[in-house]
């Protein structure tokens, strides 16, 4: 487990000695063992308990006898746990390097808890505990309400958690005025009427439920009643004071959400009393026992130990419960939504110019439309942060646990009204660069001496102005040529590189495309090949070219191969092309030159015949072995000898295990999920492929994979040379041309249309302070500051850490500038700047103010997945969660006004970052389930790693559209739901869509009409879902307007999606529903709900 | 003694065979005291016209380790239907077939005019012969275009059924695949690894047959034929083929200043023996390869890249400074054995101006008994025309060529076989009649001629048994009989057997019979190729003593003279030429190195070691006519004394041949005399050296080097360097200037030689 990887050990391990901890199991566990030397005692009585199971159905009444029987599960559990926690954590130093920073933090913070935790625990879980311990928490009344009331604060705490999105929403108004709204919160957990009438309802309906929830979930069966109305109640209540207090969108929100809360709890306890136990038998048992859970004490215990033995699992003790029928009787309208405040941010912003001329300014969300006016900073299209306002002093960064970061696009694609790049040329020598720290010009240079010298920003170097760069002053110290100079007024530009900055001081060659083609005996059958060679000849056609240019410089060259190679003389010479068969593949060679890349336009004679002959030459083919890396191999050396960069296409379909280098063996062993050993499964094969991924990058070699497996194929070795080359992976399983040929054909043609640059190297350069630290992306790193991509494309992202040196200046900010040497389309060599000014700030607030929840998402989904390949995927997991808690904790802590412990508060610009990261942790490589494929979680991981925010925002929480009722009048596309089971309906019709699977979901009783209309068949039974991957081309306007929204989204997104058809009730309708992030995992992972409530546990032991 | 000439004469024309002694010594150790030992040259595939095949089987002896074949010299008792064997005086009975024999009704093999003998058997399924064609594309583009013409003309020149394959490289080796429709598809090798024939079968994809060869008898050629795609019947892929080689293009790869293309001869070796040893062992293939400079990477390398290292020379050699000569030679000798071994030959045409590593590769020729042939360029005639005749057919309308040749020799008891000297292998033949003594190719009564042609010639040397004391009866024969299997042109397998027998003399009582019964010119050839293969190992110097001391000795055994007397030395008619042809040996290219490249010594001495005689002695001694309006043309002396200004001559040292026009002819000449009517008769003269010279051309292969010159031309050094330098400017003044011209050189003249010679061999010190 251990290894250094992920998170930072340090804080855990520190947290560990102080008894608390990182992990919320550990933590716990270590307290009680330290505590109460007695708890062990207590183990002995979970075989009473397990007697108990019969009492433990009825839950209210048998709280005192289920407790002890609540915990001994508890202490098993934990006690086994701190053992598992334990050596990871500690071992574990790093998440990679950046990470440490963040979770060092943690140490801090945990110190004190120790004393909290055990108060939180008390007062949480452990009704006995609590009469035990009895010290700080809840001086309960008798243990029993104690209990009680402990089990039901947690659950309290979802309530709050919305009146914390209305102090987060009121937050921006002022760091402190936040007291406002947190009043109400306070009001909430404490004697509830307090402060606002807002306490005062929900109070009412719950009453007791403030101070001791306990009580009123006791009365559990009593309580469904007039919870509900207390809690609707609450909720308009609650809705209109933030209202008042603010006019964002998001408070109201946070209102109802108010509102849901309480119902949280009340559900809470709802469960508990009948069906509760049913559900709880089934979760919380599963780890330990039944024995354990059966009591309503289960579900409190459940809820505490659930997240120890859960967390590894993924909390399904707790959540579970809540999972279960309290959900229905939940609104889950009272958590802060995703799509909310997607729309709010598209109704506050949409539409709307963004001027980059203010330093540390938020920009707009990813999903939002919006216009970039370039005016000294980077658009936030390029660049994007975790925080526009970076904490001063490594130690606040510490503390908060915020990740600082960037995420940088460089090639992103900017829409029509937005200019391209200027290209600025220097002349002979070269851009203009600080002769320290070799900086670029950029508008952060200060002038200075009458325009005669410029002080580097960067590094405070003072530099002479080149002579022939020189130009006068204007009473502001400003340069006269100003905003003439792209490179001195815009934050986002290119240079026009010399010789110097070319590969052995020679002007690069346009780059080239190799086209390699598996024509083993499956790719035969299945047709992927004709598919693939009568596509080519039209795609051919448009490669992408230079800006202006008439034609495309780029070359193209073609191999075949199974177990051996066949390139293809192409040559427009040729009346014929002509075949060379290489067999040689431990050895690799290019077997011609000329005629290997070649221009199409020249030759397109001779390739149409090639690609006319493809299919039949290996018709009757029975070789179905392959080789793999010397197909990769073959094409490095092709570039090597064209002395050019470029990208290979590889259309493979098997493992390749025929006598080459690079052979693979069959190593999917499902028995190692949820093992330590499972990162193997994630680890490439060393060796070749290794030395491979160095030889590409060095060439300018991108790798672009496409797959079509019918078993598994070791993706995690295969794209091994794609991940590190700026190249993509793209995966059809089973493939067959008449349902997926189309599908691929739009991933290829996107895929060879992307416009993009070569041989690519970035620097990050900072302002002093800080510094990039580590990088995450289909990256390559000789060393710890060059960031090296054979290619990199308009959808490829790469994440920069950042770190302090020193403290920064809150005046001076931080600026950072992003060089990119690359080699364009053409063959021409640039440098690609982007310059971003951040804040500084020694205030918390402000930084969390800052902070931008799918940036964050983008930095731990990519943080995460590479932390698997070191650590057990449960640790990550762990870590995960508690970062999350920690980042929430420490916000709670230090910006938020005081509030019961039983408030969740969120700051605004994070309010849904538990949704994501929810999601993030049921993802397929994180779940940790042995019936997902392991190639599918391979290449979900990898894909991730190049991913910008954009992407990684949609792929954790996909639009749910509901088509039912659209206005087919109208351009707009229906605003998109919350990811949630709920939120379908049986006569209704939805479009769900993540970036690369989209769904049409059809309830069971759609009207028949729309199915007439959307398929041309009288009703939902005659539909055939499995034959249908395309809508058919009715004129009626429902159609149409279904099929452009559809058409939009496969235009607008970086790969293809298959359009899966699914029927309500269909087999085939757990795939979709594994995409309703909000709901409970179907492979484990809990729903948003349970999420929530299990952070607020954890912060709420931080806090204490 | 024109008797033993006729004899002579008469023996060849029948048997292809001569003797060097056609009356052999009793004992050894008489022998030995001739010099010159018991040998014969033997020319196995002779063309006979009026030899036609017989049409059945071979009759043999029964004893396991004689298998001699029935032969006029057995003895016949055609009541008990019983022959004995002449060497192993087994008795055998006649087979069924052989019933009706009788005095009057003997079968072909039984009369005296056939002691040679063809017959024509039916065994095993023929094979179609195989070429495989090995170019080499880091040609200039002039001569990779002439290639190209004579290679498709060379198609036409096939028998259609007749399986052909292509194989190109430069810096890669390409191994064409000829049943492509539509594309053209090689297979990629790279230059620079050598490769097992196993790894090349598997590359090539002809590893599938294993299994079923694995489980007894090897796949049958027809089995493989199908599975190879890269030997294709004529016929088929003719037009394939001719368009295949019409796209052929240079090696593309581009070659930098100062440095040589890189050339991958020996993995294209190495690809195409592999690809027919896995395809079609043992059956006639022949590998021809066709260079344009030497190997420049790669196992087989002769020579780096780098131009400013030049290729080795005979100083280098001779200093140890050759980096890759010994390196590159075994691989060749490797590559050559296995060949063999398979029974494929290996060709090489090698045009370019400079080296093109012979030296190295001549093993795969010698061996395999493939041709080399050396030029300048391939856009000459001479290659042109040579290669074109590599296809000529005899009066049958066959191919001159054989393949898969087996020379078994058999003695009569009192003979044993020392070795034999030709382009072959050994088959580690042992038996009885193997003598320990090895000359040339030993310690066998087996050879393997992987190619053979109607004047491939072999040298089989002998050695007589009995020792002194017990000397062989008179009166009795020693018999030799030569078993020649092979696969004709047509495919068919044929046997040919010689059979020869000389009489026993007692050298003490009948030297005088002996000495008359020495045939000089074959024994200079034989003397000559011993020395030619003991300089393939040897010092140049060490092997031109050896000559000295045998011409001394056997002079010493035959001269008449008084001790201490040169003038009074003699040597009788059958000897009297041997001095010169040795004088002549001594100045030949196949010993003296000087002036010659390393790839010149080995290509003369290729073409030496398997000619017949006349073509030998051509070569040993030049053959020299003169033209004049004195009278017809004559031969004349291979002297400067005989090269005048009226004269045209005419040499043919079988490499060139050389018309060579005196002063005043080629003043006249630049007069343009012939051009007037008046002086038709000069024309004529100029003419006939001219229309001479064109028949040889016709016939002779490799086609020689045409050199037509006159007095003071530069190429007129091919004459000069040729000719005894009776005339130096040494000793110009002492002849007067009257006849011959000068040649300036310090080698001494045939009169030195000649008087040294008298000298020492009467001296009574040695």
């Amino acid at each position: 487990m251990s290894q250094q990887g992920y998170v930072a050990a340090p804080p855990y391990s520190q947290a560990q000695p102080g008894g608390y901890q990182g992990g919320f199991g550990a933590g716990p566990a270590q307290p009680l063992y330290g505590h109460y030397g007695g708890p062990p005692q207590a183990f002995n009585a979970p075989p009473a308990a397990g007697g108990m199971k019969s009492p433990a159905s009825s839950p209210a009444g048998m709280p005192p006898p289920s407790g002890p029987s609540q915990y001994s599960p508890n202490v098993q559990q934990n006690g086994a746990h701190p053992q598992r926690y334990a050596s990871p954590s500690v071992a574990s130093p790093t998440y990679g390097q950046p990470s440490h920073s963040v979770y060092n933090s943690m140490a801090s913070p945990a110190p004190p808890p120790t004393q909290q935790l055990t108060n939180q625990m008390s007062a949480m879980n452990l009704g006995s505990y609590g009469a035990v311990q009895s010290p700080p928490p809840h001086p309960a009344a008798s243990a029993h309400p104690g209990r009680q009331s402990t089990h039901m604060s947690p659950q309290m705490a979802p309530p709050q958690s919305p009146l914390i999105n209305m102090q987060a929403s009121g937050q921006p108004m002022g760091g402190q005025s936040m007291a406002g709204p947190p009043m109400g919160g306070q009001s909430m957990a404490g004697p509830p009427m307090g402060g606002q009438s807002m306490a005062g309802p929900p109070m009412g309906g719950q009453s007791m439920g403030g101070q001791l929830m306990a009580g009123p979930p006791m009365g559990g069966q009593s309580m469904a009643g007039p919870p509900m109305g207390g809690q609707s109640m609450g909720g308009q209540l609650m809705a209109g004071p933030p209202m008042g207090g603010q006019s964002m969108a998001g408070p109201p929100m946070g209102g109802q959400s108010m509102a849901g809360p309480p119902m949280g709890g009340q559900s809470m306890a709802g469960p508990q009393l009948p069906s509760g136990p049913g559900t709880f038998q089934q979760h919380g048992v599963g780890p330990t026992g039944p024995a354990n859970y059966p009591q309503q004490g289960g579900q409190f215990g459940g809820l505490m130990s659930g997240p120890q033995p859960g967390m590894p699992g993924g909390f399904p003790g707790a959540p579970g419960p809540l999972a279960g029928p309290p959900q229905k009787k939940l609104d889950p309208d009272s958590i802060p939504s995703i799509t909310q405040v997607i729309e709010d941010d598209k109704a506050r912003l949409g539409g709307q110019v963004f001027s980059t001329n203010i330093r540390g300014q938020v920009p707009p969300l990813v999903t939002t439309d919006f216009t970039v006016q370039d005016q000294g900073n980077a658009s936030p299209r390029f660049i994007r942060c975790t925080t526009y306002s970076l904490p001063c002093t490594a130690e606040l960064a510490k503390q908060c646990q915020v990740p600082l970061a960037s995420i940088v696009k460089p090639f992103a694609k900017l829409p029509k009204n937005e200019a391209p790049l200027y290209v600025v040329n220097h002349g002979e020598t070269g851009p203009i660069r600080c002769n320290r720290c070799k900086a670029y010009m950029c508008p952060y240079m200060q002038f200075i001496d009458g325009g005669r010298r410029y002080q580097c920003t960067f590094c405070n170097c003072v530099n002479e102005v080149p002579a022939f760069y020189f130009q006068h002053l204007d009473h502001v110290g400003r340069r006269v040529d100003f905003y003439e100079r792209p490179e001195l007024s815009l934050g986002s530009y290119e240079f026009v590189a010399t010789l110097d900055y070319c590969k052995n001081n020679k002007p690069p060659s346009p780059p080239a495309y190799v086209f390699m083609i598996d024509v083993s005996y499956t790719n035969i059958k299945s047709g992927l090949v004709k598919l693939i060679c009568d596509e080519l000849k039209t795609l051919l056609e448009k490669l992408p070219r230079e800006d202006g240019a008439e034609t495309s410089a780029v070359k193209v060259g073609f191999v075949t191969y199974n177990k051996v190679l066949h390139f293809y003389n192409v040559k427009s010479a040729l009346a014929q092309p002509q075949m060379m068969v290489v067999s040689d593949t431990a050895e690799m060679f290019v077997p011609l030159l000329d005629g290997f890349l070649v221009d199409y336009q020249e030759s397109r004679a001779v390739i149409y015949n090639l690609l006319d002959q493809i299919p039949d030459m290996f018709a009757d083919t029975n070789e179905s072995e392959t080789v793999f890396a010397p197909v990769i191999q073959a094409g490095v050396e092709a570039f090597k000898a064209a002395e050019c960069s470029g990208k290979l296409f590889i259309f493979h379909s098997s493992m390749p295990t025929a006598e080459a280098p690079g052979k693979l063996k069959n190593r999917d062993d499902k028995k190692l999920v949820n093992t330590d050993k499972e990162k193997i499964l994630f680890q490439p094969q060393k060796g070749v492929y290794e030395q491979l991924s160095k030889d590409c990058v060095a060439q300018g070699c991108c790798v672009d994979l496409f797959l079509f497996p019918s078993q598994y194929l070791d993706l995690a070795t295969m794209a091994d040379v794609p991940s590190h080359t700026g190249g993509s992976v793209y995966k059809y399983n089973n493939f067959q041309v008449e349902t997926d040929g189309e599908h691929f054909l739009r991933d290829l043609r996107k895929d060879v249309q992307k416009s993009l640059g070569f041989d690519a190297v970035m620097r990050v350069r900072t302002s002093t302070g800080f510094r990039a630290t580590d990088f995450f992306g289909g990256i390559f790193m000789n060393n710890t500051t060059d960031v090296e991509m054979a290619a990199v494309d308009c959808d490829k992202a790469v994440t920069v850490e950042f770190k302090h040196d020193d403290t920064l200046s809150e005046e001076t900010g931080a600026l950072m500038q992003c060089a990119l040497l690359y080699t364009t389309i053409g063959g021409q060599r640039r440098l690609r700047i982007h310059n971003l000014s951040l804040n500084c700030t020694s205030q918390l607030s402000e930084m969390y103010k800052c902070c931008e929840t799918d940036s964050l998402i983008n930095f731990f989904a990519k943080s995460a997945y590479r932390a698997i390949l070191n650590q057990p995927v449960k640790n990550v997991r762990d870590i995960l969660v508690n970062q999350t808690a920690h980042m929430l904790a420490c916000y709670r802590k230090n910006c938020a006004t005081p509030s019961a412990a039983s408030q969740l508060i969120l700051p605004d610009s994070m309010k849904v970052f538990p949704v994501y990261m929810n999601s993030l942790i049921k993802t397929a490589p994180l779940v940790g389930s042995a019936e997902l494929s392991t190639d599918d979680r391979a290449h979900q991981r990898l894909s991730v790693m190049a991913m910008g925010v954009e992407d990684t925002q949609l792929q954790l929480y996909p639009r749910l559209i509901p088509l039912h009722n659209v206005d087919v009048g109208s351009e707009a596309v229906p605003a998109p739901l919350r990811c949630s089971e709920e939120r379908l309906t049986d006569s209704g019709t939805f479009l769900l869509e993540n970036g690369h699977s989209i769904f049409l979901w059809l309830g069971q009783s759609s009207p028949p009409d729309l199915i007439q209309n959307l398929f041309n068949v009288p009703s939902l039974a005659h539909l055939q879902p499995g034959h249908m991957f395309a809508l058919p081309e009715l004129d009626n306007p429902l159609s149409k307007k279904v099929r452009s929204i559809i058409g939009e989204l496969l235009e607008k997104r970086p790969n293809s999606m298959k359009l899966q058809v699914v029927r309500q009730r269909d087999k085939a309708e757990t795939l979709f529903r594994q995409f309703l992030v909000e709901d409970k995992g179907l492979h484990g992972g809990t729903s948003y709900m349970d999420f929530l409530c299990f952070v607020h546990r954890e912060i709420r032991q931080l806090l204490t | 003694m024109s008797t033993y000439q006729e004899f002579i004469q008469q023996n060849e024309d029948r048997d292809g065979v001569r003797c060097s002694w056609n009356l052999w010594p009793s004992s050894r150790l008489e022998a030995t005291r001739l010099v010159v030992p018991v040998s014969c040259l033997l020319t196995p595939l002779k063309e006979r016209p009026n030899l036609p095949p017989v049409q059945y089987e071979p009759v043999l002896c029964s004893r396991a380790n004689c298998k001699a074949v029935l032969n006029p010299l057995c003895q016949v008792d055609f009541r008990a239907k019983i022959w004995a064997c002449n060497f192993c005086f087994q008795r055998n009975p006649f087979p069924p077939s052989y019933a009706g024999i009788s005095e009057v009704n003997q079968p072909a093999e039984l009369m005296p005019q056939f002691s040679t003998i063809e017959y024509i058997v039916q065994r095993g399924p023929s094979a179609p012969l195989i070429f495989l064609y090995v170019v080499d594309t880091c040609l200039e583009e002039e001569d990779l275009q002439a290639l190209k013409e004579s290679l498709q003309m060379s198609l036409s020149l096939l028998p259609p059924n007749a399986l052909v394959g292509l194989i190109t490289f430069g810096r890669m080796v390409q191994v064409h695949e000829l049943t492509c429709e539509g594309i053209a598809k090689s297979y990629v090798f790279r230059g620079t690894k050598d490769l097992s024939s196993k790894q090349i079968q598997e590359m090539l994809g002809l590893t599938k047959p294993a299994a079923p060869g694995q489980q007894g008898r090897p796949v049958a050629p027809q089995e493989a034929a199908a599975t190879c795609r890269f030997l294709q019947p004529v016929h088929r892929v003719d037009m394939n083929l001719t368009d295949l080689l019409g796209e052929l293009q240079r090696d593309p790869w581009p070659v930098p200043q100062g440095k040589r293309p890189l050339r991958s001869t020996g993995v294209a070796l190495s690809v195409a023996v592999g690809l027919l040893e896995g395809a079609y062992p043992n059956t006639g293939a022949r590998v021809m390869l066709f260079i344009g400079g030497p190997p420049t990477q790669g196992p087989g390398m002769v020579v780096g890249d780098e131009l400013k290292t030049p290729i080795r020379s005979w100083h280098d050699i001779q200093k140890d400074n050759a980096r890759h000569l010994k390196k590159a030679t075994k691989y060749y000798e490797a590559l050559a054995n296995r060949s063999a071994v398979n029974g494929h030959s290996i060709d090489i045409y090698a045009c370019a101006l400079d080296q093109t590593g012979l030296l190295e590769m001549k093993c795969l020729s010698n061996l395999t008994g493939g041709h080399i042939v050396m030029g300048d360029s391939f856009n000459t005639s001479l290659f042109k025309q040579t290669f074109q005749r590599v296809f000529s057919k005899d009066y049958n309308g066959d191919f001159r060529m054989a393949f898969g040749g087996v020379l078994e020799v058999k003695t009569s008891r009192e003979l044993k076989v020392c070795g034999a000297i030709g382009p072959c292998v050994s088959l580690h033949s042992k038996g009885p009649s193997v003598s320990e003594n090895e000359m040339g190719i030993g310690g066998t009564t087996q050879w393997k001629l992987c190619s053979l042609d109607p004047s491939t010639t072999l040298a089989v040397y002998l050695e007589v048994v009995n020792q002194h004391n017990a000397p062989v009866p008179q009166g009795g024969r020693g018999a030799i009989q030569f078993v020649t299997q092979y696969q004709h042109s047509n495919t068919q397998k044929r046997i040919r057997v010689t059979t020869i027998a000389r009489n026993w003399a007692d050298a003490q009582s009948q030297i005088q019979h002996i000495e008359s019964s020495f045939d000089q010119e074959a024994a200079a050839v034989l003397m000559a190729r011993l020395g030619v293969f003991r300089a393939e190992s040897e010092e140049g110097p060490d092997v031109l003593r050896w000559l000295d001391r045998q011409l001394i000795r056997l002079c010493q055994k035959f001269g008449q003279f008084n001790k201490d007397d040169p003038t009074s030395f003699r040597l009788s008619e059958s000897l009297s030429l041997y001095p010169q042809f040795m004088f002549h040996l001594r100045r030949s290219p196949f010993l003296q190195v000087f002036n010659n490249s390393p790839d010149e010594s080995s290509y003369y001495r290729h073409q030496f070691v398997r000619e017949d005689l006349t073509q030998s002695l051509i070569m040993i001694q030049p053959i020299l006519y003169s033209y004049s309006f004195h009278g017809p043309p004559e031969p004349v002396l291979l002297d400067s004394s005989s090269i005048l200004p009226d004269r045209i001559l005419l040499m043919d040292t079988f490499f060139q041949l050389v018309i060579y026009h005196g002063e005043t002819i080629a003043q006249w000449r630049k007069a343009g005399y012939q051009e007037m009517p008046e002086y038709e008769n000069f024309k004529q003269l100029l003419q006939a050296p001219l229309d001479d010279a064109q028949e040889i051309l016709q016939t002779r292969f490799p086609m020689p080097r045409y050199v037509d010159t006159e007095h003071g031309g530069s190429q007129a050094r091919f004459l000069l360097s040729k000719v005894n330098p009776s005339q130096t400017h040494n000793n110009l003044y002492a002849w007067g200037q009257e006849s011959g011209a000068p040649i300036l050189t310090d080698d001494v003249s045939l009169q030195v030689f000649m008087d040294h010679l008298k000298k020492l061999a009467v001296s009574s010190s040695t």
